[in-house]
């Protein structure tokens, strides 16, 4: 019988010569990433050594990365302690893959792994972050768990009793129209399968369009895949997941190229033609809130945000520099940006984006989550109403209970911060 | 289990059970103050002490949809509160297991609030209603962990397997 490429995957890392959906597996790891919550799994970590006379050690410092992104520069005391003490922990076992609030080296975790070539084709990822099915955009097997989870795979380097999802074949074909792109054809999904249509699963995807796609816009569907509730995401390496390890990530060495068979088992197949597709905006309160541009256009905004690990790399500031062109950012609406990495924020300043977008009026934050997640930075005001091109519109979730996040692509983020509404960017944000 | 102190819909989110501007506490000894903070009468009858232990949340499906932040699952934990949902999204549900957290999954459950409900030989009955729920037992996978008594002791106990490093 056929494998999908996660059961490939996690046959290699269990060691075993074939496993199947719902099999239970114990994988070793081969990437371990952790953000501010690393201070909660060091915790954790010290827990499960308590009484054992054994030190606690990581079982291997160069599979575990360390990325400060939730909250940086720290919002407060408390924040900046938990850094501190990681800081302590990272130098006290030598972790090389420590990305620390810095300008140069410093990002959001999941711009950071594929960007620094941490993550690669057949890899199996684990991340107390949900978003860490992003790595799927590089052909591994990248899930979200928690902090204890982590503890345990900083102690023994395999992830315990992973039961082998079912996969879901995504097969998506046709040519985008201009202005719609993979932000669009996640949302889409996600409002078809709903937000717990993919829960245990994984969504592994397929056709010419993916083909087509940049790993910029592969990383954007994959991000989102959990949204759908999905385990992971995955794009079966091919040539551009090649062309992006060599050229921008630098990487050197054989990469393996993991497919799935032939004769794989399914648990359905899904397909979607782009070519007829138009913007998409996730309406509050629910991701799968997913309705087409048309029915929403015209509603007021305060506050525009382009950035995050869903859409915060240099295509997507390329898009919203190009529409705000000549334009101004709407008397009433304030427009943050904050792009992705430091490498990305050098290379947008470098390509005149960022001068472009403050020449509009928008405010160029530093790199990180920013208020994607509502902890600092960009708060809402009561009944005000956000348009974001992050991955969670949650009632709260840009800090305040009392306000509205619709979620879009850039393009969509662009035109509208030039009309102070929601604006359809094949329109030419009039 | 108790009285139905809570009754959610569909696709709650970590977001609700503990907001992002609270994550920067982290400690299950210090996450319980700000449980389904913006629910303010819930949090203030959490805080006032005046739910008692082994009360019942009852959800419908998806319940902890969204981040993998484990403060959505040691705040509940933090008040001995029970989860009954008709599905659980997966990161909380390997959550709640790895922390010992009192949930069952119920894909029928129907309960309003004030109910009383009882486990018995493994479905839920609601005893003001007089009707019975079958329940869906955990992944097998997740079994070993939950007779470990969550996945600290489950991991010690591999580690004390290993030979010393």
């Amino acid at each position: 019988m056929g494998m999908t490429v996660v059961e490939k995957i996690l046959a290699a890392a269990a060691g075993a010569k074939a496993v199947k959906a719902l099999d239970i597996v114990e994988p070793r790891v081969d990437l371990a990433m952790s953000h501010e919550n690393a201070a909660l799994v060091i915790n954790q970590f010290n827990e499960i050594h308590q009484g054992t006379g054994r030190e606690p050690k990581p079982w291997d410092p160069d599979r575990i990365a360390i990325i400060f992104d939730h909250r940086v520069p720290a919002e407060g005391p408390k924040t900046a302690t938990n850094q501190k003490l990681i800081r302590g922990f990272v130098a006290r076992h030598g972790i090389a893959k420590f990305h620390d609030i810095r300008g140069d080296l410093g990002g959001i975790c999941h711009q950071i792994l594929p960007e620094r070539g941490y993550v690669r084709p057949g890899f199996v990822v684990v991340g107390t972050d949900s978003h860490t099915t992003s790595h799927g955009a590089l052909g591994c097997f990248a899930f979200g768990i928690g902090a204890t989870e982590m503890a345990s795979v900083w102690t023994l380097g395999v992830a315990l009793n992973i039961e082998v999802p079912p996969t879901i074949k995504v097969v998506v074909s046709g040519r985008f129209q201009e202005h719609v792109g993979p932000k669009d054809l996640i949302l889409h999904l996600i409002g078809r399968l709903t937000a717990q249509g993919a829960n245990f699963r994984v969504l592994e995807f397929h056709g010419d369009t993916i083909a087509a796609m940049s790993t910029s816009g592969r990383l954007t569907i994959c991000n989102m895949s959990v949204e759908a509730g999905a385990t992971g995401g995955i794009v079966p390496a091919d040539a551009e997941t090649e062309r992006y390890l060599r050229q921008e990530a630098g990487v050197t060495g054989p990469l393996a190229r993991v497919r799935p068979d032939d004769d794989a088992v399914y648990e359905r197949v899904v397909e979607v033609d782009v070519s007829r597709l138009e913007p998409q905006i996730a309406c509050p309160h629910t991701v799968d809130n997913v309705k087409p541009i048309g029915e929403v256009a015209g509603k007021a905004v305060q506050q525009i945000v382009i950035g995050s690990c869903t859409n915060g790399r240099l295509d997507d500031l390329e898009i919203a520099a190009g529409i705000l062109k000549g334009k101004q950012v709407a008397p009433g609406t304030r427009m943050l940006v904050f792009p992705a990495s430091g490498r990305i924020y050098s290379q947008a300043l470098e390509a005149g984006y960022l001068q472009e977008f403050m020449r509009a009026g928008a405010v160029v934050m530093n790199s990180g989550c920013g208020p994607c997640l509502g902890i600092h930075q960009g708060a809402l005001g009561d009944e005000e109403v956000a348009l974001a091109t992050t991955n969670r519109n949650f009632k709260g979730r840009m800090g305040n209970p009392r306000s509205e996040v619709y979620l879009c692509s850039a393009a969509v983020a662009a035109a509208s911060a030039i009309t102070g509404v929601i604006t359809d960017p094949r329109s030419g944000g009039r | 289990m108790g009285k139905v102190v809570l009754k959610l819909g569909k696709d709650i989110s970590t977001d609700d059970i503990y907001p992002g501007r609270f994550m920067a506490t982290v400690l299950p000894t210090e996450t319980p103050q700000f449980c389904f903070h913006d629910r303010t009468e819930f949090n203030a009858q959490l805080k006032a002490k005046t739910i008692p232990a082994g009360s019942v949340i009852v959800a419908d499906e998806n319940f902890g949809c969204g981040s993998s932040r484990e403060q959505a699952v040691s705040t509940i934990r933090g008040h001995e509160l029970v989860i009954v949902a008709r599905s659980i999204a997966r990161i909380f549900l390997q959550n709640a297991i790895n922390l010992g957290l009192n949930l069952v999954i119920c894909p029928t459950i129907e309960a309003e609030s004030g109910d009383e409900l009882e486990l018995v030989s493994g479905r839920v009955l609601n005893r003001t209603s007089g009707r019975e729920f079958a329940t869906e037992p955990l992944p097998p996978a997740r079994q070993a962990i939950v007779d470990a008594g969550g996945l600290i002791p489950y991991t010690r106990k591999k580690l004390l397997e290993l030979p010393a490093r």
